[in-house]
């Protein structure tokens, strides 16, 4: 058991490369409106500087990124503009962050900078579970239904 | 296996047997369910500034799967004050065990009602309106009060806790769960029980259930009147392993995997809707009545009452013709439901984890202004911020749904006779716990 968790943590926490890409300029329009981003889901390199146009099509709407400290507030019909660098690698939720309405709360959209890396950890740790699993029964009796 | 019997202190002993410590706790959840009815009327139609909406869905239904379930089993009906006021009726007292002369017809629940079907389909309802419910304070209130009502109602009508038994969606919730939870009453000695002729347990027991018989904590209420009532201090209530209800020789039914199922298909569709970044989603799931939200129901019907069942049924059958003994499908259905049970609570812990973790922070400010009306009972109504995933909470679900993944395999072999009939449970597992990971980390 000790060896499962030895290894669970090594594929948590052990540093993998990402693939290199060039940092690029972008510039990205989001449109605000009840209770929606759009796009909802992005994808950048990492080094990549972001410049986010948000857009408010109905009421105030707020764009809020998750481990960024990134925030945007657009007033309806308007335009907010803000710059960020994307240092941090991995997924990241941005969500709205004036209150818009009843399903304001769940306003959330998805960034994601190069690979999403904890996905293909959760798999394998997965594969890692059922292995354990399977080894802590073996010599365990087994059932008649 | 090990259990620790905390009757055997004193001190417990003598706290479990008092009614006084259960009624003060019930008179707290009382006082706040009726006050969050209140504040949900009341209140402001904004749903992060009114208690009712932070504090059931956000600060209840939160501590109810990471503390209640995982912890104490069904701890939490013991102090649900749902079923209060018609069992004060019932009673005719306050403080009164059952068997007094109270109000009520005290007819049997009917026979083909029993079974957890219906609260499956509560657990469904809330599924397909919860977009609805969970965001409007007044319908959340509206919910409340009927189901309040209702619980009276029926225990006018009925004997004993006919709504938590076969109504309550969160009672089916907790029931399912609570067979992997580390809390049990069981009898000390068999012998004692087959001795005593009066039953007054079984009388006593508000939820029907005869300790003798108890083989699952799914239909237990740990209301302790069993234990106040017997005469040879013959009730125990253990702290035992987690899963202890999960094993190749407990019984399991048909309904119970069913619930389970529902369970898990809620656990993907909420996960979707209030997670994911599909706005059109979230607007179909809440624009209750339009062609959108007929789509979104069919989907979500379609999941809980298709795809997964017939996952779950392709991995039940699979394994049963791998067996060296073959049962019919319905027993190999009721028999493997054991294996959801596991998936489905660390399922439910994960999507908590996401939900909480960044909405927590809206708990104190509605405490300290709790109908928003601006408030700052506690200096803190100006302090509730947007929230944020920490990749601390990112990694903890990831590590979560393993432990589900880890322990329902795990559950799959202890119930199979050999690790080759367990694979298509584990396959079924292994691709429901992919499918939320993708959800909540994808």
């Amino acid at each position: 058991m000790l060896l499962f968790i030895g290894m669970s943590l090594l594929i948590f926490f052990a540093p993998l490369p990402q693939p290199v890409q060039i940092p690029k300029d972008r510039l990205i329009r989001i449109e605000a409106s009840s209770f929606q981003f759009i796009p909802g889901e992005i994808q950048i390199n990492p080094g990549d500087r972001v410049t986010v146009e948000l857009v408010s099509t109905d009421v105030v709407h707020g764009f809020s990124l998750d481990g960024y400290s990134f925030e945007l507030k657009a007033d309806p019909g308007q335009t907010a503009t803000g710059t960020f660098t994307a240092g941090k690698a991995g997924v990241f939720r941005f969500r709205c962050s004036v209150a818009c309405g009843n399903l304001h709360p769940f306003m959330i959209g998805k960034l994601q900078v190069g690979v999403n890396l904890l996905l293909f950890r959760g798999i394998a740790l997965g594969l890692l579970a059922i292995a354990a699993a399977l080894v802590s029964l073996r010599k365990a009796p087994r059932r008649r239904m | 296996m090990t259990r620790l019997d905390l009757t055997r202190s004193p001190r417990a002993l003598a706290l479990l047997r008092s009614r006084w410590p259960q009624f003060l706790l019930r008179a707290i959840t009382l006082a706040g369910f009726v006050f969050t009815i209140l504040s949900g009327l009341m209140g402001s139609v904004v749903g992060s500034h009114n208690f009712a909406i932070i504090f059931v869905w956000i600060a209840w239904w939160t501590t109810l799967k990471l503390v209640f379930i995982p912890f104490g089993g069904r701890s939490w009906c013991s102090i649900c004050p749902i079923p209060l006021p018609g069992e004060w009726l019932q009673n005719g007292g306050i403080l009164q065990p059952r068997g007094g002369t109270g109000f009520g017809l005290g007819k049997r629940w009917p026979r083909f009602l029993k079974g957890s079907w219906m609260q499956a389909g509560g657990f469904l309802l809330i599924g397909l309106f919860g977009a609805m419910t969970l965001t409007s304070a007044k319908i959340t209130a509206i919910v409340l009060l009927f189901i309040l009502i209702l619980a009276l109602a029926l225990s006018l009508v009925f004997e004993r806790r006919s709504f938590c038994n076969y109504l309550c969606p969160i009672g089916g919730f907790t029931g399912l769960y609570a067979q992997a939870g580390p809390v049990e009453l069981r009898v000390k000695d068999v012998d004692i029980c087959a001795a005593h002729s009066e039953k007054t347990c079984y009388t006593a027991c508000p939820w029907g259930q005869y300790p003798l018989a108890l083989k699952s904590s799914a239909n237990c209420g740990l209301c302790m009147e069993c234990l106040r009532v017997c005469p040879s201090d013959n009730i125990a209530v253990n702290l035992r392993p987690w899963g202890s209800d999960l094993g190749p020789k407990t019984k399991h039914r048909l309904d119970e995997a069913f619930l389970g199922l529902v369970m898990l298909a809620s656990a993907l569709v909420d996960s979707a809707v209030f997670l994911g970044p599909w706005g059109q989603l979230k607007s179909a799931a809440y624009a209750i009545g339009s062609p959108a939200w007929f789509l979104f129901s069919g989907s979500f019907l379609l999941t809980a009452l298709g795809i997964l069942p017939g996952l779950y049924l392709g991995a039940a059958w699979a394994a049963n013709r791998l067996g060296t003994t073959h049962v019919n499908l319905r027993q190999s259905l009721a028999h493997y439901s054991q294996v959801l049970v596991p998936l489905g609570l660390m399922a439910w812990i994960a999507f908590t984890i996401s939900f909480a973790f960044v909405k927590f922070g809206y708990v104190l400010p509605a405490v300290s202004d709790p109908l928003g009306w601006g408030w700052n009972l506690i200096g803190l109504s100006k302090t509730a911020g947007v929230g944020e995933a920490t990749s601390f909470s990112l990694n903890l679900q990831v590590a979560i749904l393993m432990v589900g993944l880890y322990w329902s395999s795990r559950v799959a072999c202890r119930i199979s006779e050999t690790i080759r009939q367990a694979a298509p449970l584990i396959a079924f597992s292994g691709l429901f716990t992919l499918a939320m990971l993708w959800l909540l980390v994808g």
